[in-house]
């Protein structure tokens, strides 16, 4: 993808950010994710239905690249069974940690194959990632 | 000022991130390397030249510390590892058996985290009260704030004589006379003023006090605990073994060595006390009053050229210490922080550790930029120059 069509989604999704603010219906699961450098500082809030994704929202103070991976990972989430996110939430951390992945899965989420190198970026395109792996697991436990 | 002296700046750094630590000049590391390299040896321990060396050397750098801040005797000084470990011997050797439940610590929303949680910690274990200084429009704590906070149960005050994130230099000699007269325990957190501003731990009627040698041109892993004498005395140490017991038998008894010594348990971080008196050596010869101008009149200039960048917003403006709060308008510290990486200039972003004072200035997050002996005006028109480039933060983010 060209690094300037990158950009523009990403900053798109910083600026003008897909489903920003919580819903107040107690059927969402709600995790915060704080990054150690303790900058970033999210809350991912997601409906789960029979399986599947219903809505995922999110709110919260972080980076470009924390806020617009939240946003585009919401986006990305919303109407795909829970097989299907956990499929993409391990690609997606693969990406980031330049392991072995398969693009085809990650639809817009792409924008971020190059974070890796950006170090210190990397938590902050993982933290939302983090935040739906534990919002998998409290379902499961449920 | 004596750039020269610290080889690491000829690789072009702008470093403005020295309310974290500091870079070190090269006479501190040849006198670390010295030890390591020409009498190796433990302290206190050995009948041998260079273990004759050490002590000599290690107890040196006591005296040092006194006359730094004038305590009152060499016992005053106990070596720790930084800031973080005398808070905390503070508050659990001495404070835990001396305060009761209910009696009330007054410490303020600009404090470290190493001056707010083992107070939080104190609370839970024995039930005192954590109370707050109210801040004035420029988030300082002022003395007649101080005096306001002060009811008949309040037993401590507890305050950082500069605070890390917005600057501002505590009035310590009030505070200390205040706290004197109404029979208040007063313990500064030095961690920023040190090597930047005079202290009087005499003067300012201080109980205890800690500081880190990292952050004044030393060595990371050592400071400083200081006490009054017959506080000391009443401390428990947080560690025991070796280096700091008179004897121990089979039947269990065992005396302790006096203090200071009680305090340092274990092999002690030697080639760190050693760096550390190097470094204060190099403070005073500079001197701190000189120190502190230069700061001042960074901060100012830097203050005046700022506030011509559009979107910029300054958080301390008023503050008399080399340390600026700032962000550009809608752009995420961190975000700026990893631009201005871009020109090799080094800030830091996050809420520095000062992670109530959000309830105060209302954000969350702000860049720091503080300044030491060695940053120039041509370093700070780097960054103006850089921020006049705002435009530009998004450029390279992927
Ligand atoms: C005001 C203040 N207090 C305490 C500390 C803790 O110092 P250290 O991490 O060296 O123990 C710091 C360091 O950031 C500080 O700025």
């Amino acid at each position: 993808m060209d690094e300037k069509l990158k950009r523009d989604i990403i900053l798109e999704h910083y600026q003008n950010p897909f489903h920003k603010g919580l819903s107040d219906n107690p059927e969402y699961i709600t995790v915060n994710s704080r990054n150690a450098s303790c900058v970033d500082n999210i809350n991912v809030s997601v409906l789960i239905d029979d399986g599947v994704i219903i809505d995922a929202r999110f709110d919260g103070d972080a980076c470009a690249i924390c806020t617009s991976a939240t946003s585009v990972m919401a986006k990305t989430l919303i109407g795909k069974t829970l097989d299907e996110a956990k499929v993409i939430v391990e690609n997606f951390e693969n990406m980031i940690n330049e392991k072995e992945y398969d693009s085809s899965v990650l639809e817009e989420l792409n924008v971020y194959d190059t974070v890796y190198r950006q170090p210190n970026r990397k938590t902050c395109a993982l933290l939302p990632f983090r935040a739906i792996r534990d919002i998998m697991n409290k379902n499961e436990n449920k | 000022m004596n750039r020269d002296d610290f080889p690491i700046l000829e690789t072009g750094i702008i470093y403005f991130d020295n309310g974290a630590t500091t870079m070190k000049p090269k006479c501190v590391v040849d006198k670390v390397v010295e030890y390591y390299t020409e009498y190796t040896s433990n302290a206190h321990r050995g009948d041998y030249d260079t273990s004759l060396r050490v002590d000599k050397e290690y107890e040196s750098v006591r005296t040092k510390v006194k006359n730094l801040i004038n305590a009152a005797r060499d016992e005053e000084i106990v070596f720790t590892k930084g800031t973080t470990e005398s808070l905390n011997t503070i508050v659990f050797g001495y404070m835990q058996k001396i305060l009761k439940k209910n009696d009330e610590v007054l410490i303020s929303k600009s404090e470290h985290a190493s001056n707010v949680l083992p107070w939080m910690i104190l609370k839970e274990k024995i039930g005192i009260e954590v109370k707050y200084v109210d801040l004035d429009e420029n988030y300082a704590v002022t003395v007649e704030n101080v005096k306001r906070a002060i009811t008949d149960k309040t037993k401590v005050i507890s305050l950082a004589h500069v605070t890390n994130v917005i600057g501002d230099i505590r009035d310590i000699v009030e505070i200390g006379k205040i706290a004197k007269e109404n029979n208040i325990l007063f313990v500064v957190d030095a961690a920023q003023s040190i090597g930047h501003v005079k202290i009087d731990v005499q003067k300012a009627n201080i109980d205890f006090l800690g500081f880190s040698a990292h952050k004044m041109l030393g060595p990371t892993g050592i400071g400083v605990l200081y006490g009054k004498y017959e506080l000391l005395n009443e401390t428990d140490t947080l560690e025991y073994g070796g280096g700091m017991n008179a004897f121990f038998e089979s039947d269990c008894s065992y005396e302790l060595k006096e203090v200071p010594w009680k305090f340092e348990a274990g092999t002690q971080n030697i080639a760190g006390v050693i760096g550390m008196g190097r470094a204060i050596d190099y403070i005073l010869k500079i001197g701190l009053d000189k120190i502190h101008e230069h700061e001042l009149e960074l901060k100012k200039y830097a203050v005046s050229e700022l506030k011509k960048v559009p979107n910029i917003k300054i958080y301390n403006e008023n503050t008399d210490s080399g340390i600026i709060a700032f962000n550009i308008d809608k752009v995420f510290s961190q975000d700026t922080a990893i631009f201005l990486n871009r020109f090799n200039i080094c800030v830091r972003s996050g809420n520095h550790c000062a992670k109530i004072l959000k309830d105060e200035i209302g954000i969350t997050n702000t860049c720091r930029a503080s300044f030491y002996v060695y940053n120039t005006k041509e370093e700070v028109d780097k960054l103006i120059e850089a921020l006049k480039r705002q435009d530009e933060v998004y450029d390279n983010i992927v």
